[in-house]
Order: structure tokens, then C-alpha cells, then sequence
């Protein structure tokens, strides 16, 4: 028996050894394959996203001249920003901004999905004419904004005229500025947000739905019983993007540039519009690359905050 | 009494009775909010076929409409080379991005090497990252590659985005693996496998994304703003934002180089409208 089992043994051991090597082999052309397919984007993300990263937060301690040239100058470029009254108040722009937007975007991109969510061919014509304006350029949409805000002779100007409020001049008010560029804004973004909040509806199951009604849920009831704590994932994306979106999306900076330049009165000058100005118009880039890297801290802080207030997204906080 | 038809009926025709004003309702709110987002662009359409004597009449529709503000922004500018520009950088960056991005999704999710969800988790980090926020050291970095005013500068830090990898590898986690493995057994290698079984599969995410990706390039407007001054590379966003500065009040000539510029991608929305819409629908997290 044993001596049958060592034969066995000492026969198979080169085939085996044979077989482990060449999976082996394989293992290891596979690791190959797998680096070679990931190289390219790995080192794309690596050299134009990771680095200007860390080059952000490092040239926020250098003053760099208009010519290239580079002077440690410590903590001065931060020390600067917190005593730089327009960087003050852009933050203040940014967040008043945030406060308008991030709630705005919320309650259009969810309760225009509820209204269109079954799928029917009206509702299919709605849905992408509400979507839209999301495919124009940006500049684009400033353009006609602006077409359509021109002072006294405007569409909206015009519109508004019988209830008293032609006179009002919407981009050169120092009141009402702002608020355009959040009008335009959800008008641009509200059809994407529409669209994950479908998403998110279509995962939740009817029955759910059709139980609560045979137990007598009114409509309501449904809405806050079922729909919205199901929806929470959902939600928590939304919110994360849209505030992410608020403090650096491209609209941000497209429709203020195009639109009022940071006027009047410096009351559209968000914070990443304000950057720009001071690294490409005044050649400040070490101030603007502190300015720039306090914003991601102030993004990183703000994802952590939300993700713990929602425990990872779960929202299981009842 | 106990037949459940008979007991269903009454309470049916009380909930039609009570929807139809309620259905109506809804088909008005559908159709003047589907207004709200399309007026504007309508307006852009119809200034751009307007007199200028008639630029700023009451209605939607021109009295006397005319071609001759497109014809201006051919002759007058040169719009055709900055179209041309645009529609160059765009197509590369979308062909190069696929390629890679499809390469990597492919290998973040199926094929196993030590480090692969570390790697996997690191690209999904700059997912929040977006392109304002780095721009000033971006723009310093292209600087010294020698990148600045050139199509090089204009397409290669535009390809790289987690936002693709994370959406194909999403794809490939869900393709049955028997259909490579067939390929493996018959002695092909990981290119072969990826580029005659998983790029023929993947047609339709691909197209989907090609459409995200050349829309997104043909609207982008900060970064070919910070990078090139040469008007030679001017893409088509570029340009027009300095036409508000140049004919100040010709709306016009604005709203016609505006149309021309927004006619594609509207177009490409329309043809494509259902793709685009599955694909954005199913990015959110769930």
C-alpha cells in the first residue's frame, strides 16, 4: 500500500511540478497583463490629477513670478488668504451659493423624476427635453442668458413688466446677480439630477408600494414611508455631487466668467472663479495654488462630514 | 358581493373619474416645465435667423428671416478652423480615453494581480477631484512639459477621468466570464481576449460613453481657455466667449456662432437621447 502510494507519488511529482510552474506562469503573465492594461491610465491619473495635487498644496509655499521663477516664502501665501478681504467674501459667495443651489438641485432633480417616473411616451418627450440643456456648452448658455437678461428690452425683462419688475437690471444688481447665476445653474444641472433620481426610484421595488396601498397609505404617507427613505443612497449621492458641483463644478466658473466676470461688486466672485483671476490675470500662482489647495481641504472635510452624517450612505440613523 | 370584478368596478371608475383633471393637470406641468428648458434655446435659434433691425421685436418667430449672421461668422472669423479644432481634439480625446479607459476596466475587473484594488480605489479618490481646483498647478505642469498652446497641451490631460474606468469596470464585472475563459482555453493571449471578445461586447457602453466624452470635450471651455493663446488653436468655446467682448450688442452674430456651436451636440442628444439617458441614470450609486 504505502509503497504504492510513494510509486504513485514519484511518478506524479514531475507532472505536478510541471503543472504548478507553468500556472505559475500563467499567474504571473497574467499579473503582467494586468499592470500593462492599467499602465496607461494609472500614470495619466497619476501625472495630471495626483501631481497637480500635491504641487497645489506645495506651491502654496512658494511665490512664483510671471517668469517661472520660484521663492519659499513659508506660510505667507496662507497667512495672505485669511487677511485677503475678497478671498473672505468670495468664500462667503461660495457659500451662499452652496446654501441656494445645493437644496435647489435637490428638490427640481427629485420632484421632477417623481413626476415623470412612469415610463410613458409623453413622459419620455418630457424627460430628455428637460435634459436638454445639459448638452449645450456652458458658454453657450451664459450667451443666451444673458441674451435673454438683457436690461429693459430682454425676454424677461419684458415678461416681468406688467407686474411692476422690468426696471430691474438682473446681472448688474449686486441683489439679484447671484441668484441669476443659481437660476441658470439649476436650469442647466436639474435634468442630470432628474435622471439619478430615476435611477434611484426604478430600484425600488413596487410591491412596496402596492402593499401600502392595500393597507390604505395615501399617497403621502407612501412619499415619506417608502419612497424617501429608500431613496437615501440616492440622496446621499446627490447631495455630495451637487455640493462638490456648487464649489467646483465647470459651471461654476464657466457661467461667472462669461456672464459678470465676479460684478457687481464682486458679488458673483465665487471662490474658484476668484483663484483663476489671481493665478491667470495678477500671475499669483503660488497665492492662488494655496487658495486653490485650502478649497480641497475644505471638499475633503466636507465629504467626511456628510459620509459620517449618513454612515457611508446608508442613512440608518433610525 | 363576492365576486372581486364586481366589487372592483365602482371604486375603478371613482379613480378615473378623479384622475382625469388631475392627469390633466400633470400633461400641463409636463408640458411648461419641457417649455421652461427649451424656450432658451429656441430664442437662441431664433435670434440667430433675425435682422438686426428686428434683433429685440416680440416675437419668437423672425418677420424676416435671414442666413447672412451664419454667413457672417464663416467669413468675417475664421469659425470653420476653430470647429475644425475642436472637432479634432475632441474625437482624439475620446478615442484615446476609450481605449485606455476600456483596457483598465477590463483588468480592474477580471484579470487578478497584487495591488489591483488599491490601484482601483486610488483612481476612484480623483473621482471628486475636477478640473478647476487643480488648474493653477495643472497649468504649471504643462507649462514646463512644453505643452502650452498646442494640441498635445489640449488633449492628452483631458483624456484621464476615473469617471469612465469606474463605469466600464462596472460593465465588465458583469460580463459572464465562460465567454473569455472559451478564448484563454484556446491559447489566447490577455490583448487577444481584450480586443476580439471584450471590445466587440462592450459596443454598446462604448458608444455610450464616446457620446459623453466628445460632449463634454466640445463644451469644455477652462482649460483650452488657460492653455492656448495662439487664435490658431482656438477651439470653437474659446472663441465665442470673446465674441460678447467684440460685437457687444450684435446678438445676432452671437446667437448664430452660438448655434452653430450647440447644433451638434443637440443633434447628437436627439439621435442618441436613449443611450445617453440609460447611462447617466445608471452612474448614480446605489
Amino acid at each position: 500500500m504505502a509503497e504504492a502510494t510513494s510509486l504513485r507519488g514519484t511518478a506524479a511529482a514531475p507532472a505536478q511540478r510541471r503543472a504548478v510552474a507553468g500556472r505559475l506562469r500563467n499567474r504571473h503573465r497574467e499579473w503582467l497583463a494586468g499592470y500593462l492594461f492599467v499602465a496607461p491610465d494609472a500614470l495619466g491619473l497619476l501625472v495630471f490629477i495626483g501631481a497637480p495635487m500635491l504641487l497645489s498644496l506645495s506651491l502654496g509655499f512658494f511665490e512664483v513670478s510671471g517668469f517661472g521663477t520660484y521663492e519659499f516664502v513659508g506660510l505667507a501665501n496662507y497667512r495672505r488668504m485669511f487677511h485677503d478681504p475678497l478671498f473672505l467674501l468670495s468664500l462667503r459667495v461660495t457659500l451662499t451659493y452652496i446654501v441656494m443651489l445645493v437644496p435647489a438641485l435637490y428638490v427640481s432633480g427629485l420632484g421632477l423624476a417623481l413626476l415623470i417616473q412612469r415610463s410613458t411616451r409623453f413622459n419620455a418627450v418630457v424627460r430628455s427635453l428637460l435634459f436638454m440643456p445639459q448638452t449645450v456648452s456652458l458658454v453657450v448658455v451664459s450667451l443666451v442668458w444673458q441674451l435673454l437678461l438683457v436690461d429693459k428690452i430682454g425676454v424677461v425683462s419684458r415678461l416681468l413688466r406688467p407686474i411692476g419688475l422690468g426696471w430691474i437690471s438682473w446681472l448688474g444688481d449686486p441683489h439679484f446677480a447671484l441668484a441669476v447665476i443659481v437660476v441658470v445653474s439649476v436650469w442647466f444641472l436639474m435634468g442630470f439630477y432628474m435622471l439619478i433620481f430615476l435611477g434611484g426610484l426604478q430600484d425600488i421595488p413596487q410591491e412596496y408600494y402596492e402593499a401600502a396601498r392595500i393597507d390604505g397609505a395615501g399617497r403621502l404617507s407612501c412619499f415619506f414611508r417608502i419612497t424617501l427613505p429608500l431613496l437615501r443612497p440616492t440622496s446621499f449621492f446627490v447631495l455630495l455631487v451637487s455640493t462638490v458641483t456648487a464649489v467646483c463644478g465647470s459651471q461654476t466658473f464657466d457661467l461667472v466668467y462669461v456672464m459678470t466676470r465676479g460684478g457687481p461688486a464682486n458679488t458673483t466672485s465665487l471662490a474658484i472663479f476668484y483663484v483663476y483671476q489671481q493665478a491667470f490675470l495678477f500671475n499669483e500662482y503660488g497665492y492662488a495654488a494655496a487658495m486653490a489647495s485650502f478649497l480641497v481641504l475644505v471638499l475633503i472635510v466636507l465629504t467626511v462630514c456628510m459620509f459620517a452624517l449618513t454612515r457611508g450612505g446608508r442613512f440608518t440613523y433610525d | 358581493m363576492t365576486d372581486p370584478a364586481l366589487a372592483a368596478t365602482p371604486e375603478r371608475r371613482i379613480e378615473l373619474a378623479a384622475l382625469k383633471p388631475a392627469r390633466l393637470i400633470f400633461h400641463l406641468t409636463g408640458i411648461l416645465l419641457s417649455a421652461m428648458a427649451v424656450v432658451p434655446l429656441l430664442w437662441m435659434v431664433s435670434m440667430s435667423v433675425k435682422n438686426s433691425d428686428e434683433l429685440f421685436g416680440t416675437g419668437l418667430l423672425p418677420q424676416h428671416p435671414t442666413l447672412a449672421n451664419f454667413l457672417y461668422v464663416f467669413t468675417q472669423v475664421d469659425f470653420a478652423r476653430y470647429l475644425l479644432n475642436t472637432l479634432f481634439v475632441s474625437a482624439s480625446v475620446t478615442v484615446i480615453a476609450l481605449f485606455f479607459h476600456s483596457m483598465a476596466g477590463y483588468a480592474l475587473a477580471r484579470l487578478r494581480f497584487p495591488g489591483r484594488d488599491a490601484i482601483f480605489l486610488a483612481m476612484f479618490a480623483t473621482f471628486l477631484i475636477s478640473q478647476p481646483v487643480i488648474i493653477v498647478p495643472l497649468f504649471i505642469l504643462v507649462r514646463w512639459m512644453g505643452m502650452l498652446d498646442s494640441f498635445a497641451g489640449l488633449i492628452i490631460p483631458s483624456v484621464f477621468n476615473a469617471f469612465g474606468i469606474f463605469l466600464l469596470r462596472q460593465f465588465y464585472l458583469g460580463v459572464p466570464r465562460e465567454l473569455e475563459e472559451a478564448a484563454v482555453v484556446d491559447g489566447a493571449g490577455f490583448f487577444r481576449v481584450y480586443w476580439s471578445v471584450i471590445l466587440p461586447l462592450s459596443r454598446p457602453i462604448l458608444s455610450a460613453l464616446a457620446i459623453l466624452f466628445f460632449l463634454a470635450n466640445w463644451n469644455s471651455f477652462l482649460w483650452p481657455l488657460t492653455i492656448t493663446t495662439d487664435r490658431k488653436l482656438w477651439m470653437v468655446q474659446v472663441a465665442i466667449s470673446t465674441f460678447r467682448a467684440q460685437y457687444n450688442a450684435s446678438w445676432n452674430y452671437i446667437m448664430a456662432a452660438s448655434t452653430v456651436v450647440a447644433l451638434p451636440t443637440l443633434a447628437a442628444f436627439v439621435v442618441f437621447q436613449k443611450r445617453i439617458v440609460e447611462s447617466i441614470k445608471t452612474s448614480g450609486i446605489k
